[in-house]
């Protein structure tokens, strides 16, 4: 991201707190569980092609959930995909997350009501951080609800015990 | 060749088994037949030298309520021309004789007419669902189809 090169002029010493410092190295650099559903799909490939570019910020669409930190689910998500998506899920390594981009995937989108093949809503078979909203989201907003991810990634604490 | 002179050939093979129809004012003329009939007029349609519909565009499952029907969309590359043949069957007992023998197209649209509606294509080689999972319950897109309140421990309903 060029955040530090050409910011000294001679070799130095940074400090910073551990935290920091892994959770910069987590959010900057999120691979992507590299699967489409539906129509969201299309624009999820438009923000990983040249004009939105995601790789900027670090995502690199991968094709094995064991090499991913999170999961787009871009798409109608269908009963018999659910299933799939579940192990999917279950086979990335954790810390994992779950980016839910359009509304078939956050609600059941136009499928909410006579879709009797349509799960409603991702949430109810794996844990969701962001939603996207949008029928589809364009490119931005997908985009955005990467920085939204980013920005819960850079407060999170791996030493630290959570208070209960 | 128009509809009427097809419904001609049509009706002096297999008389009685072709039933009424709609050949003029409609987008895609068509007549019903009877469903024990239809492989044999299948096979007949397409080898004969004035028809010869080598083409089946499609092939639909539909419900009347009361009865299912399948509808066959045919076109013959050779003379350019287009014809509907249609079956009814009663939907207690739906059972078509399968023309996967004649078009090899009809393999996977029977199987999803199979799946959606629950036609039993007689004859067919491998008549299982197609899109939806292999445990799926019921024929969805019938009249009376209800839509379950769980599937495999996930609620369906919004
Ligand atoms: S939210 Fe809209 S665009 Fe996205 S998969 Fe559903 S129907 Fe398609």
């Amino acid at each position: 991201m060029g955040l530090l090169d050409q910011k000294f002029e001679s070799s130095n010493v940074v400090i910073t707190t551990m935290d920091d410092l892994l959770n910069w190295a987590r959010l900057s650099s999120l691979w992507q569980m590299q699967f489409g559903l539906a129509c969201c799909a299309i624009e999820m490939m438009a923000a990983s092609a040249s004009n939105f570019d995601m790789m900027r910020f670090g995502v690199i669409p991968r094709a094995t959930p064991r090499q991913c930190d999170v999961m787009i689910v871009s798409g109608t998500v269908t009963l018999k995909m659910a299933s799939r998506i579940k192990r999917l899920y279950d086979q990335m390594s954790e810390p994992r997350y779950v980016i839910s981009m359009g509304s078939c995937s956050n609600c059941g989108g136009p499928y909410w009501e006579h879709g009797y093949h349509v799960l409603k809503g991702v949430d109810r078979v794996i844990p969701v951080d962001v939603y996207v909203p949008g029928c589809p989201p364009r490119p931005e907003a997908l985009i955005e609800g990467l920085i939204k991810l980013q920005e819960k990634i850079r407060n999170e604490s791996l030493v630290q015990k959570k208070a209960v | 060749m128009t509809a009427q002179e097809i419904n001609e050939i049509l009706k002096a093979q297999f008389g009685d088994a072709v039933l009424e129809g709609k050949l003029e004012n409609v987008p895609d003329p068509f007549v019903k037949v009877q469903p024990e009939r239809i492989l044999e007029i299948a096979a007949f349609v397409r080898s004969d030298e004035r028809l010869q519909f080598d083409y089946l565009m499609c092939l639909s499952g539909v419900d009347y309520k009361g009865k299912l029907g399948v509808t066959y969309h045919l076109y013959s590359m050779v003379h350019r021309h287009k014809f509907v043949l249609k079956v009814e069957v009663p939907t207690e007992t739906p059972n078509i004789p399968s023309v996967e023998s004649v078009w090899k197209t009809a393999d996977w649209h029977e199987r999803e007419a199979f799946d959606l509606y629950g036609i039993n294509f007689t004859g067919h080689p491998d008549l299982r669902r197609i899109l939806l999972p292999y445990d799926w319950e019921g024929y969805p897109l019938r009249k009376d189809y209800q839509t379950p309140e769980y599937y495999n421990g996930m609620k369906v309903p919004y």
